[in-house]
């Protein structure tokens, strides 16, 4: 059984999938029912973040070895986080329209997502920018590392000096508090759990592709 | 060894000056402090942009070599820095000298807005200096060097904005210590990782 964590993240997303709109949620006022984005919009961030931080690990790797293998897994990790990105902003925002009654606002955590993917989208051109591989590669772990890094600072620090609509923050009830029940987390961890393996296996995927291609 | 290249210095503060004169012709004198923040913000950082991303440039293929056996990559990465670090210090004093005496100064906390307007144009270079390296290894370098560099300033710059915003209002370093704390460790966090980063960057 090579393959059981694939069975599993199926097994998980259709738990998610049917667990989250049919189990009973807690009412709340103006959230009703948009409150089952939860175990959509918030494992796509999750996941997302925990895809970077595999591609910055493999980044330094590869900074230490030279080894091409690492390159193409940073790389790829980093395309399918993207992916994830920009199924997170989606959601986040239909979410928001029938929320707040508008698909962006001007908030420190919208901001804060938009511009990981664009640091991403960047490190996407500058790879695309070289032809030398060894070259490109050790160049594009560098820029990586420190956009990471720069990324947490961003993400964990700014956040905390402003007010947010986000909920989470400034006064609004957040999820991890008093109003996620035990239901709720029920299928809010498999949910997250399913959404990071799919990914992982996404990602696998994309490597092996990858690898094919170089031969 | 930058010091030779000064007609680049008079090229970047007649930039400056002349921008900021264009910027007074369409707008005269600005009242609301929002616009006069953000219009002095962008006008820096692009200045900044200007000087600093030739900085790797014109070091030619021998120069390099050479340079190479003498120094180690961490010793010049710093000098790098440091040198950027002056002359966008300058570049940010003759900016807002000027600034003040076309467009008008709403600021009144002086001393807040000076510090925070040092430390910030430090941190701008620093990043600033590293990415140019990055741009230098590849083919196509001014566009990559702007979508390089404005994600990764975005926490340095809204620091700073926030620091001119407070001290526009007036206030003093009691309220706004805590923003320059942070633009001081961000300042040290963007030094040590271009100080480990780059020896990899110099061998690529």
């Amino acid at each position: 059984m090579k393959n059981w964590w694939k069975i599993l993240a199926f097994i998980l997303l259709l738990f998610t999938v049917i667990g989250g709109f049919l189990i009973e949620v807690p009412k709340q006022v103006i959230l009703y029912e948009t409150i089952r984005n939860l175990y959509f919009h918030v494992p796509m961030w999750f996941t997302m973040i925990f895809l970077f931080l595999i591609s910055v690990i493999y980044s330094i790797k590869h900074l230490s070895s030279s080894n091409m293998h690492h390159d193409i897994v940073a790389k790829q990790m980093v395309n399918t986080g993207i992916i994830f990105g920009i199924l997170g902003l989606i959601t986040g925002s239909i979410w928001a329209k029938y929320t707040w009654g508008t698909y962006w606002t001007n908030d420190v955590k919208l901001n804060g997502s938009a511009i990981t993917m664009l640091v991403y989208f960047a490190y996407l051109i500058l790879r695309n920018s070289m032809d030398e591989e060894q070259k490109r590669a050790r160049i594009a772990a560098v820029y990586n590392i420190f956009a990471f890094v720069m990324l947490v600072v961003f993400i964990g620090i700014l956040p905390r000096m402003y007010d947010s609509l986000h909920p989470g923050n400034g006064g609004n009830p957040g999820f991890n508090s008093y109003d996620t029940d035990k239901n709720m987390l029920m299928v809010f961890y498999p949910a997250v759990l399913g959404w990071i393996l799919l990914s992982l296996w996404i990602a696998n995927i994309n490597i092996r592709i990858n690898k094919l291609k170089e031969k | 060894m930058e010091y030779r290249q000064r007609y680049a210095l008079n090229g970047i503060l007649l930039y400056v000056v002349s921008t900021i004169f264009v910027a007074y012709l369409i707008f005269n004198v600005l009242e609301d402090t929002k616009t006069w923040n953000a219009l002095f913000w962008i006008i820096l950082l692009f200045s900044a942009t200007n000087a600093t991303s030739k900085s790797f440039q014109h070091e030619s293929d021998n120069r390099f070599l050479y340079i190479y056996t003498l120094a180690s990559p961490q010793a010049i990465i710093i000098a790098k820095a440091i040198y950027n670090m002056l002359l966008i210090v300058l570049v940010g004093i003759v900016h807002y000298t000027f600034f003040s005496l076309l467009i008008g100064n709403p600021i009144d906390g002086t001393g807040l807005f000076i510090s925070g307007l040092l430390l910030g144009s430090m941190g701008i270079a620093t990043v600033l200096t590293f990415v140019a390296a990055i741009a230098s290894k590849t083919n196509n370098n001014t566009t990559l060097m702007a979508v390089l560099s404005f994600p990764i300033m975005l926490p340095l710059l809204l620091t700073v904005i926030k620091v001119s915003t407070l001290a526009s209002v007036g206030f003093g370093f009691e309220e706004g210590g805590i923003y320059l704390l942070v633009l001081g460790l961000i300042n040290i966090v963007i030094l040590t990782l271009s100080y480990i980063l780059f020896p990899y960057l110099w061998r690529a």
